[in-house]
């Protein structure tokens, strides 16, 4: 007995001084999704698409699709096809060559409606912009996430890389400190996940509906008591640009459930 | 938009207990919240779930604003002849949304 405390307790100071120094990216076989750190009631809701709530937006974004606006008065669905979407939520944020920098995928959507619709574009977090991208997004449920394949979109990801390592706000935290490093752990009785994008746009329970990624990010910056950037400011979009690349392989869960 | 979800099994022999869940899309304000401009947010709610097999209620349930959004309600009954379930929301504001799912017994 005494043996092993002397033991442990060198072993005890030496991890708490190896921690520091292991600060570093999650090895591609450690990543998993948030869907693993939940208990397996919630876990039964997202796997059940008749008591996921998340469909129910998936479902008003469909009849969104077929319906006409703007005045060009063409819906989505004159010029998509309805398989053609299969795969594209995966792959965005993307580069878009018009304005020289990435759009996330309610941008991409929005520039569809105020270009090819003549229409006004939606607000941030509406009920129909958050159905329309939650309708594209389940059509790639299953597939690999494949964002920041693009070369040019290689200076962003390296932006948004440098605001996730950043520490910020009273709490002096940057993203990585727990998402990177503490994800084994708790935080007031929640585990700490990785951070990893998979199930956007995705019903949280305590917001009682649907959100985007980006409401996530501006309710974890406002967490660590810093100034929330604006929707669609470009700095969210390279976060989100870099945590989709740094999820590259991993499954689209959308819509997914999380507590 | 009044998006609903039923889920009924397609076929169930006679006798058997079978489950019946509905998810119906709605905000459940409780009319307890203040806007931050000192107003109070009017109640909106589901008051009232009722199911019918075929046109006899089987189950009915009063919902309260503790209740939380896009109300989950799942019950059991028992598959006695082939036929229809009709289902009723109604709430504040004149909220009024039906359904049916059809069940084959036998």
């Amino acid at each position: 007995m005494k043996a092993a405390r002397t033991i442990a307790g060198p072993l005890l100071l030496l991890g708490i001084c190896i921690r520091p120094l292991s600060a570093a990216e999650i090895p591609p076989d450690d990543r998993r999704s948030g869907f693993s750190f939940m208990a397996p009631d919630t876990q039964a809701i997202q796997n059940d698409d008749t008591a996921n709530p998340g469909m129910l937006w998936v479902l008003d974004g469909e009849a969104l699709w077929k319906r006409k606006a703007g005045t060009a008065d063409k819906s989505c669905a004159d010029c998509h096809d309805d398989a053609a979407m299969r795969g594209v939520a995966a792959r965005y944020p993307a580069f878009d060559t018009a304005l020289g920098r990435p759009v996330n995928l309610e941008q991409r959507i929005n520039l569809c409606r105020s270009n090819r619709q003549q229409a006004t574009p939606f607000a941030f977090e509406s009920r129909e912009l958050l159905a329309l991208t939650a309708f594209v997004a389940k059509q790639s449920r299953g597939m690999p996430i494949e964002a920041g394949t693009d070369p040019q979109l290689a200076p962003f990801i390296a932006k948004g890389r440098e605001l996730f390592l950043q520490r910020q706000g009273q709490l002096n935290l940057a993203c990585a400190n727990c998402h990177d490093d503490n994800w084994d752990k708790r935080l007031a009785g929640s585990a700490i996940t990785q951070g990893h994008p998979t199930g956007y746009p995705m019903y949280r329970l305590e917001w009682q509906s649907l959100g985007s990624l980006q409401r996530r990010l501006r309710a974890c910056i406002f967490g660590i008591r810093a100034q929330p950037y604006d929707y669609g400011a470009p700095e969210l979009v390279e976060l989100e640009l870099y945590l989709k690349s740094r999820a590259r392989g991993m499954p689209m869960e959308t819509p997914a459930v999380r507590p | 938009m009044g998006s609903v979800l039923i889920n009924v099994p397609k076929k169930a022999k006679r006798g058997d207990v079978i489950e019946i869940k509905t998810l119906m899309s709605h905000i459940m304000e409780t009319g307890f919240r203040h806007l931050a401009t000192g107003e109070l947010v009017p109640r909106d709610i589901i008051t009232s779930f009722s199911c019918r097999y075929n046109g006899e209620e089987i189950f009915r349930a009063d919902l309260f604003p503790a209740i939380s959004a896009n109300p989950f309600i799942s019950f059991f009954t028992r598959a006695t002849e082939t036929g229809t379930f009709e289902f009723s929301w109604i709430g504040d504001r004149g909220f009024s949304e039906t359904a049916t799912a059809s069940i084959t017994v036998e």
